[in-house]
């Protein structure tokens, strides 16, 4: 499907969500959605025999520090049987930094969420195992985060014996 | 233990059998069968893999931080850096993204020029892939003769850009220079010795016993996981899933050419093996396709408000010389917005997500590696096989410690 002609179907079948101005996207479909809402109209847009965005392309956070509400989370769908792509951009206030997670829609989102934790300090609600990913767990702070400077200095973490201390989860097979 | 009376057999060889406990071993971060910085923290029964978690972050540069601080054109050295094995192909998918939020399309000789040089970096990303796979597995000739390969190609890129691996080729609106007058006759020469090499290579490996033995069957994905986990390029091709960027959504002039998809059945590393393969000659067609085609013309736009102004202008006058000095001081004026364009990568799908705010420097960009998805999925993949396992797997996936840390 187009872009048009996808936001044209979005419009009834996920009445939840607002169409984003075009001009400001460069003609990508991009839907702003409720974080209340976000998890149903996610699930639909990945079940929805029309839609079927089976693939969770990317996940990242923009922080708008300023603005209210400061960030806004942002979800790159692709449907590979249909060949469409949209994009979903659920605003989140900074005192309460939390979203539901996707982990159980698409796998995907499980490392992405948690580089998003990592680097912007957002947590997802229910995600199994919300833990930095490309930073060490003594990190102090959320580096891509617009008040984060960019000479900023961590301070010196003593060595952790990773056998003793593990900061992953031990666990058997699981996901 | 005290050796039995009598007994021949050392004492270190009756001791109880340890494996019916879990054993923790950190693999890495920097273990010389792995290519690239990495950790692999595994629980391991005797020698089967019963859980693996894998760390990444040791190549975290804080790309995206970086990319915040200076103008559009202060990202393209840094996009280099990212997937260092195909380096053009990291500068055409961030130049169209800029390009596409400017509002600007390039001159068609340098969709030409920008499709070459992919290309050429498609086919090094390959050869680096498939010849260090091939150099873990004890091939150590046919991962040479892979190298040997590599070294026509980075001749062409130097000659193309001055540069064999930090190339900074593309500019917002066009290329740095032109193709060098003899680039024809040089790149029939590389692919010439590239489609020698390759036919030997395929003959030492793809039948080889203890190559396939090593790899079919072996780190398998099923489809609808490989989907799931946002896999793309040759290891979801390897699943069977014919989507490739270049096909799905063309762009620069990817439409004009006659090329096919490889797909594998089994998503298993043999599989991933043969797509590669198969796309190396793909590529190779589609460069010799563009060099037949490629018009003569301008490489960049002229755009005052985009591009910098020739050289004679900027010593020249003084209107050159104050819009060079606006461009390179305060940078380009990218009218307010945000985009995503996917392009193909070596690995997959290379998305770029920027937002600008109007002022010259951009307010947010976001890449997205298509190997960090890949190093996702190596949990499942790993889970139950042997550790010899993870040597192959990983090779595979082909992991890019610039791109996949950020």
């Amino acid at each position: 499907m187009t872009a048009d002609a996808l936001l044209e179907r979005l419009a009834t079948l996920v009445p939840e969500a607002t169409v984003f101005p075009r001009d400001a996207t460069r003609g990508d479909a991009v839907i702003v959605v409720e974080r209340a809402a976000a998890r149903a109209v996610l699930e639909s847009l990945r079940d929805h025999p029309e839609l079927r965005f089976e693939q969770l392309s990317d996940l990242t956070v923009v922080d708008y520090l300023g603005r209210t509400p400061r960030f806004e989370v942002v979800y790159q769908l692709y449907s590979i049987t249909l060949n469409h792509r949209v994009r979903v951009k659920v605003p989140v206030p900074a005192d309460v930094a939390v979203v539901p997670t996707a982990t159980s829609l698409w796998k995907s989102a499980n490392w992405a969420e948690r580089e998003a934790w990592d680097m912007f300090g957002i947590r997802f609600d229910g995600h199994p195992d919300l833990r930095r990913i490309l930073m060490y767990p003594e990190f102090q702070g959320h580096p891509l985060r617009k008040d984060y400077p960019v000479a900023q200095r961590q301070p010196l973490v003593p060595e952790r014996d990773p056998i003793a201390q593990p900061w992953y989860p031990r666990r058997n097979g699981a996901d | 233990m005290a050796t039995p009376p009598g007994s021949l057999t050392p004492h270190r060889f009756v001791e109880p059998d340890p494996t019916d406990e879990v054993m923790e071993i950190q693999m890495g971060p920097s273990h010389p069968a792995s290519h690239g910085t990495i950790k692999f923290n595994l629980r391991l029964d005797g020698e089967t893999i019963i859980d693996v978690d894998v760390e990444i972050g040791y190549l975290h540069r804080g790309f995206e931080k970086m990319c915040e601080q200076g103008t559009w054109n202060h990202v393209f050295p840094y996009a280099d850096r990212l997937n260092y094995a195909s380096p053009i192909l990291n500068n055409v998918g961030f130049a169209l993204a800029v390009e596409k939020l400017a509002g600007v399309t390039v001159p068609e000789r340098c969709q030409y020029i920008r499709v070459i040089g992919g290309e050429i970096s498609r086919l090094t990303d390959h050869l680096t892939c498939l010849g260090m796979a091939a150099n873990e597995l004890g091939a150590i000739s046919a991962g040479f003769y892979m190298l040997e390969a590599r070294e026509f190609l980075y001749d062409l890129v130097e000659a193309m850009t001055g540069a064999r691996l930090t190339v900074t080729y593309c500019r917002l609106g066009g290329v740095m220079k032109d193709l060098p007058a003899d680039m024809a006759p040089q790149t029939t020469f590389a692919l010439t010795q590239i489609r020698r090499i390759l036919a030997d290579c395929d003959r030492l490996l793809s039948r080889n016993r203890i190559f396939v033995d090593r790899m079919v069957d072996v780190g398998i994905l099923s489809r609808d996981e490989a989907i799931s986990y946002g896999l793309t390029g040759p290891l979801l091709r390897a699943t069977g899933v014919p989507y490739d960027v270049r096909k799905a959504e063309p762009y620069l002039v990817y439409d004009r050419f006659d090329f096919t998809v490889p797909t594998g059945t089994k998503g298993d590393n043999y599989d991933r093996f043969m797509v590669r393969m198969a796309e190396m000659e793909q590529s190779m067609r589609i460069i010799e396709q563009a060099l037949a085609q490629i018009p003569e013309g301008p490489i960049a736009i002229t755009d005052p408000r985009y591009f910098l102004p020739p050289k004679k202008e900027v010593y020249g006058s003084i209107e050159g010389l104050m819009n060079h000095f606006k461009l390179v001081i305060e940078g380009q004026k990218i009218p307010a917005g945000e985009t995503y364009l996917a392009t193909e990568g070596g690995n997959g799908e290379l998305g770029f997500y920027i937002v600008s705010d109007g002022s010259g420097r951009p307010y947010r960009v976001r890449v997205r590696p298509p190997c960090f998805y890949g190093m996702s999925a190596l949990g499942p993949m790993l889970r139950g096989r042997m550790v010899a396992d993870i040597i192959t797997t990983f090779g595979q996936i082909n992991m890019i410690g610039g791109e996949c840390d950020h």
